[in-house]
Formats: C-alpha cells, sequence, structure tokens
C-alpha cells in the first residue's frame, strides 16, 4: 500500500481531532464554574460511559452479538468483583471462562 | 503506589500489549508499512479508533471517512475529561496527562479514593498503555501473519471484565448505578443501529434519571 499525502493527513487529523477532544473536558472545567449538581453529574458521567462500554462490548462485535463465551467471561468477572476478589484474578478468571469455553467449541 | 496497584495497571498494560501484537500484524498485512501502525498508534493512542481507521483503509474506504469514524469513536473523549479534570497535571505535563486519556487510565482513576492515588494511578496507566501499545504494534507487524487469535485466550474479555471490576465499587452510590445502568441499556440497544461510538455517547442518556434528584 502507498502511503499518500492524503492519507498522511487523515493520521495527523485523527491524531490533533483526538487531542482536541481529550483536552475540551479539561479546558471547560478549569474556565467555568459549574453548579455542584452538574459537577456531580460530570463526575458520574465517566462511570455511565464505561458502563456503557463494558455491556456494548461484552455482548456485541461490529453491531452483532458477540456469542456466548465473551459475555459469559464478563458475567463470571462481575460477580467476582462484587464479593471483592482481587482484580488480578478478576480478570485473568474472566479470560480463563472465556477461553475455556471456546474450546469447548462455544462461540 | 502501593504493590497491589502496581500489579494491576500492569496486567491490563501488558494485555494492551498484546492486542497491539494483532492491531499491528493486521495493519502489516492488510498492507501498511510497519512504522504506520507504530506511529498512528503513538500519536492517537486510542486503540478501538485506530483498528477502524486501518481497517476502512484497508477496504479501500477514504482517509476522510477514517478519520470521521475514528472521531465519532473518539468522542467519549469530551465527557472523559468533564469527569477527570483532575488527574492531568500543570504546565507541559499536563499535555502528556491529556493525550494519556483512554477508557484504562479513566477507569483506574474513578476506582480510586483520594486525589493523590487517582492521580498516580492515572499517570501509571498512562505511562504504560504509551509503551506497550506501539511496542506491541511493532512486535505484530515484525511478525505478521505468524499471530494466532488472541480471542483464543479470552483476550476480548479482558478489557469489559477489567472496566466492570474497576467501576463497580462506584456502583455502591445508588444514583450513579441507576444513572450507568440505564446508560448501558440505552447503548446495548442502539449498538445495532448506529455507527461505532455513537452508542456509548447516548448511553449519557442515563444521566437524566437523576438529573431532576434534589441536591444530594
Amino acid at each position: 500500500m502507498d502511503i499518500t499525502p492524503a492519507l498522511l493527513i487523515s493520521m495527523v487529523v485523527l491524531a490533533v481531532g483526538t487531542f482536541a477532544l481529550r483536552m475540551s473536558g479539561p479546558l471547560l472545567r478549569s474556565r467555568i464554574s459549574f453548579p455542584p449538581k452538574v459537577d456531580k453529574m460530570m463526575e458520574v458521567s465517566a462511570v455511565v460511559l464505561l458502563a456503557s462500554l463494558v455491556l456494548t462490548t461484552a455482548l456485541t462485535e461490529g453491531g452483532v452479538s458477540a456469542g456466548i463465551a465473551r459475555p459469559a467471561g464478563v458475567v463470571v468477572a462481575g460477580v467476582m468483583a462484587w464479593r471483592k476478589l482481587p482484580f488480578i484474578v478478576v480478570v485473568l478468571s474472566a479470560a480463563a471462562v472465556t477461553s475455556l469455553l471456546r474450546l469447548f467449541g462455544v462461540p | 503506589m502501593e504493590g497491589a496497584m502496581v500489579r494491576d495497571i500492569a496486567l491490563v498494560c501488558l494485555a494492551v500489549g498484546v492486542i497491539g501484537i494483532s492491531y499491528g500484524a493486521i495493519a502489516v498485512t492488510s498492507g501498511f508499512p510497519l512504522w504506520f501502525p507504530v506511529l498512528l498508534g503513538t500519536m492517537v493512542l486510542a486503540a478501538s479508533s485506530e483498528f477502524l481507521f486501518i481497517g476502512i483503509v484497508a477496504a479501500g474506504g477514504s482517509p476522510v471517512a477514517a478519520v470521521l469514524a475514528g472521531l465519532l469513536v473518539n468522542s467519549r473523549h469530551l465527557p472523559f475529561g468533564l469527569a477527570v479534570p483532575d488527574v492531568f497535571g500543570r504546565g507541559w505535563r499536563r499535555l502528556v496527562g491529556i493525550h494519556f486519556m483512554n477508557d484504562e487510565t479513566v477507569a483506574f482513576a474513578v476506582n480510586q479514593e483520594d486525589h493523590d492515588r487517582r492521580r498516580a494511578a492515572y499517570w501509571a496507566c498512562g505511562l504504560g498503555i504509551l509503551l506497550c501499545w506501539p511496542v506491541g504494534a511493532a512486535l505484530g507487524g515484525l511478525i505478521g501473519t505468524a499471530v494466532s487469535d488472541p480471542d483464543v485466550f479470552g483476550l476480548d474479555t479482558v478489557f469489559p471484565a477489567a472496566l466492570l471490576a474497576l467501576i463497580l465499587p462506584a456502583f455502591n452510590d445508588p444514583k450513579t448505578r441507576r444513572a450507568a445502568l440505564t446508560g448501558a441499556a440505552v447503548a446495548l440497544v442502539t449498538t445495532p443501529f448506529l455507527p461505532a461510538g455513537l452508542p456509548v455517547l447516548l448511553g449519557l442518556l442515563g444521566l437524566l434519571t437523576i438529573v431532576r434528584d434534589k441536591e444530594t
């Protein structure tokens, strides 16, 4: 594949655009002071976004179902984390459940 | 920073490195020169947008479409920045800290109780990913087609599992729990119909469940 100038410019635009998205939040927060209620909502938004990511990446791949093995692993992780098991145990068990299920032919 | 936190962050960074190997391998076997995924990975530092960018260009899509799709996936960084404005540091460090913003660094930050630990976890994870992601991409590009499918080892489960474990303590707050569960449901049901990135952003609608509550 030839790396055309257009492709190089696209790479730079994606990098600069992503940095601008990243910088907007801290810039806004340092320029404007929000009422406490809005502050609280912005704090909660990180957990809301991450929860949305967890559910969509656990259950879907490219807009369709990700099968059973992956969500099963994530459910195991959820139960173990809720029971306050160490993070490393939670994450490795989740991956183990998924890979074992796949080993036995579960999608 | 205590040992357990270092170990947890190292585990996630290692997994990022392994995904980086498959990202580099996909890029090079699709015809990109080795330096391209490494440079893209270092400059953008947001995995899913890079997979998408490489995939669209490799499939013959226009670079403009690849940029727009990548930016849409990365749009959640704006609310992330609003949520954790106090972890970036000052001066030139602040620019580096802002570049480190991604799902994992933010998740490690929200998992910590006090400000110093938030910042330490955020930076340690950011540095680890800045190291592991491009190095993984370079390794993957060099090994190329020899890379096996990381899904066999359940690596695709590692990220949702790790993020879930990190945000779960925040669910002790009933309002946070309600907003997060509602938002996640909105994201899930819109996923089949919308381009990547938008459903997660729509998850923010979950915040409407707490907007009317009295001050706490």
